[in-house]
């Protein structure tokens, strides 16, 4: 084995103490506004969103802005500081269009912000968290998928959009190129759908006659899109994160704490062996998911590989451990009272999101050239 | 506390070794005899003993001055046992006539050690062991060596002990009192492989070759002046012993496609007959979880370096094992045709053991010792489960029950 020397190209795969901070301050902001019970509340009303803590997030905490330099209004951090806030929200999964606005669509218009324009002003408007938007794609949109988004016009339907009803306006990318169009204006509809994963809402969007402002023709438009839906990809790594090591923290707590045959059911080895695999899995989880987010925010022409590794990896890993949360709660773990369900659902659509793991797959074939037969 | 020795003292001490014994025209045994001397050897170490009482994290400074210089090393890999195990362990509880006698001749290379811990009836349960060191205060040891308490008379079977068969010295857990609970009857001991009763035989494995041994000690005789640790303390003196053997595991920084990986990825490039589908998702899946493992070990790396270090690194073994047995699998597939063939099963002893050299189906055999050699990984996730997330530890009927009560 060869050594690798190039040491200032190594990836920092550690947390810095202002990563830290910033996660205390979003995890207990989660923790008073949207615990368990809160949230599955939340899911079931009109109202799964809560504007309040978005302002705290956004105005407060500033977390709306982490990837907009302070020029344009913005935290002027990075894609390192964002995966922090997702692993939280990962841990909590409380509906909020943070992974979708404050990251898909906040890089999609900073790809297309140098020049000022409506992109740049719009874009300072969700660095505040005075606004919100959305790309109008299917949220199984995968990074591959993004040259062939800009097609069509503004006629048209578009099914599986994630957080379309919290959004103040829609990123649509259309054959003229990208258009901003206003969520509440004339001509569009936003129809709420039964999702999967309800701390997540989709929704179909129908466009009849809508007007929009073009932010983009179609060449950089698809390439925006591209770079938003990478990002997407790759932070949504840290989400899955975030939420496994809850799984597994809530699932060994619980095990400790839960006796049958008059010892605690986390003493059996059989169920042990399963914890200290996912474990293993949580840890390989956050290197990967690190890397991802490290390499986004230095802008490594490695990024594209990162990203898919990271998802090919973490969504699995996230699955399984809402898979085995479940199984090792045992009958808790299927009622509608226990969190257990939430995170399974939210893991569950996370892992088709930005593309599954197997898309992901394909495109490390194609990144390091181990082509298909 | 004397005064911090600095990098720049260092660079100076290993210039001052270099300019008085010039490499090139040095033996090479002279060459580490000296460098021993000067402290450079392991400079953490004490002073006199082939240290400085330095800092663990200059000795890369020495290392690279040495090697830039073309300096001979002690070629670690043949006496890693020595390095790794047995030196902490004398350094830790050796008395300093035993620490002058063996580290020196241990570091240089003239003294290979081996370690003669495992036996056929205690594997993971290493303290379950057998062999028996009955005291002799009679004694009939030999002159120079005699005046402390005699002789031990050790009587048992060893095994998995690579490099027996070119060791001079071995570290040595011995039952010495059987009447007391397993953990407790345990001593250590330095055993000469020269002494009459030992008898090495190779041990053939299932690649077809011996990497390691078994041991049959018979009437063994070790004077009293070569137990390490107090009698009774074996068990605790070889934790010494065990938790030098983890630290070196994920040292080394490595290259994506670096290990098993490339191996198999490189066959995929250049023979394009042999790809089909369901190798083509297998094989991704794989390159993807050994990319997050080198991740996975560069990030503790980091950590290690940051001087935060994490429990992540118990996890390391287990996800390489897996990973060399699940590439290698695939590998021997991939190859079709080759893969029905095998290199060479002819018993022999390979000087060094290379778990990403030779042919496919090697790696395929060799990496099924992976998960069972330093720790099997069924021990290892109860480690993890126990130390790193608190679960209980299974009921045990064990503890309190003398050895020779155990049932076996």
């Amino acid at each position: 084995m060869t050594v690798q020397t190039e040491a200032a190209q190594a990836p920092d795969l550690l947390y810095t103490e202002a990563e830290d901070d910033l996660r205390s301050a979003v995890r207990s902001l989660l923790a008073d506004r949207a615990d368990a019970p809160t949230v599955i509340a939340a899911v079931e009303s009109d109202t799964p969103y809560d504007l309040r803590l978005w302002e705290s997030l956004a105005a407060g905490i500033g977390a709306a802005g982490l990837l907009v330099p302070e020029k344009l209004g913005g935290q002027g951090a990075t894609h390192r500081e964002a995966a922090v806030v997702l692993e939280e929200f990962g841990r909590s999964v409380a509906p909020a269009p943070y992974l979708t606005s404050a990251v898909v669509a906040t890089e999609i218009l900073l790809a297309l912000a140098e020049d000022g324009g409506p992109a740049a002003a719009l874009l300072g408007e969700l660095a505040e968290g005075r606004r919100t938007a959305v790309l109008a794609l299917p949220f199984a949109s995968a990074p591959a998928d993004a040259a062939a988004s800009t097609t069509g016009t503004l006629e048209r339907t578009v099914t599986g959009v994630a957080d379309a009803a919290a959004a103040d306006v829609l990123l649509v990318p259309t054959a003229e190129g990208l258009y901003a169009v206003e969520a509440g204006g004339a001509g569009v509809a936003v129809q709420p759908l039964v999702p999967l994963d309800l701390t997540r809402p989709l929704a179909t969007v129908t466009l009849t006659g809508a007007t929009g402002t073009l932010l983009a023709e179609a060449g950089p438009a698809a390439e925006a899109v591209g770079r938003g839906l990478l990002a997407g990809a790759g932070l949504l790594a840290s989400e899955q994160l975030g939420l496994a090591e809850w799984c597994l923290t809530e699932t060994v707590r619980y095990t400790r704490e839960r006796h049958q045959f008059n010892r605690p059911v986390g003493s059996f080895q059989s169920l042990k062996h399963r914890m200290a695999q996912l474990w293993l899995e949580v840890v390989s989880a956050r290197a990967a998911a690190r890397n991802a987010a490290d390499a986004l925010a230095t802008g490594s022409p490695d990024a594209p590989l990162a990203v898919a590794v990271a998802q090919a990896y973490c969504s699995e890993v996230a699955v399984h451990a809402a898979e085995e949360c479940v199984q090792l709660h045992g009958g808790i773990g299927m009622t509608w009272e226990h969190p257990a369900h939430l995170y399974l659902k939210r893991a569950k659509a996370d892992s088709i999101a930005y593309g599954t793991a197997g898309r992901h797959r394909e495109a490390v074939a194609g990144l390091v050239e181990l082509p298909a037969p | 506390m004397s005064t911090a020795i600095d990098a720049a003292q260092v660079r100076r001490l290993t210039q001052e070794l270099l300019a008085a014994h010039p490499p090139a025209t040095t033996d090479r045994t002279d060459f580490l005899k000296a460098r021993f001397d000067a402290g450079l050897a392991w400079v953490h170490y004490p002073a006199g003993l082939g240290g400085l009482d330095a800092p663990r994290s200059l000795q890369s400074v020495v290392d690279a001055e040495l090697a830039a210089a073309g300096a001979p090393d002690n070629d670690p890999r043949r006496i890693g046992i020595g390095l790794g195990m047995a030196a902490p362990t004398i350094l830790g509880y050796g008395t300093e006539e035993q620490k002058q006698r063996f580290l020196r001749p241990l570091w240089v290379g003239e003294e290979v050690w081996c370690q003669l811990f495992s036996e056929p009836g205690a594997g993971s349960d290493l303290a379950a062991l057998g062999t028996r060191a009955v005291r002799d205060e009679e004694g009939t040891a030999r002159s120079g060596e005699a005046g402390s308490g005699g002789d031990w008379v050790v009587d048992g079977q060893k095994v998995w002990t690579s490099s027996a068969h070119v060791a001079r010295w071995a570290i040595l857990i011995a039952r010495t009192d059987p009447d007391v609970p397993k953990h407790r009857g345990i001593s250590y001991f330095i055993c000469d492989m020269t002494d009459p009763g030992v008898e090495v035989r190779p041990l053939r494995q299932i690649t077809g070759e011996a990497e390691f041994n078994e041991v049959f000690l018979t009437g063994v005789r070790i004077p009293d002046s070569r137990r390490l640790g107090p009698v009774g303390d074996g068990w605790k003196v070889a934790q010494t012993t065990l938790m030098n053997e983890r630290v070196s595991i994920g040292g080394a920084r490595i290259p994506r496609e670096g290990g098993m990986i490339g191996t198999v990825a490189k066959t995929w490039r250049e023979q394009p007959g042999l790809r089909t589908h369901d190798l083509h998702q297998r094989l991704l899946t794989l390159w993807v979880e050994a990319e997050v493992a080198r991740l996975t070990g560069e990030r503790l790396r980091q950590q290690l370096v940051a001087g935060q270090p994490g429990p992540e690194g118990s996890g390391m073994k287990l996800a390489f094992a897996r990973l060399n047995q699940e590439i290698s699998g695939l590998e021997v597939e991939l190859l079709g045709d080759e893969g029905l063939l095998y290199g060479d099963w002819t018993m022999r002893r390979p000087e060094l053991v290379d778990f990403t050299g030779r042919d496919a189906g090697y790696r395929y055999l060799r990496s099924k010792g992976n998960s069972i050699e330093g720790g099997t990984s069924e021990v290892l996730l109860n480690i993890v489960a126990e130390r790193v997330l608190g679960l209980p530890a299974e009921p045990r009927n064990d503890k309190d029950v003398a050895w020779k009560d155990l049932a076996r």
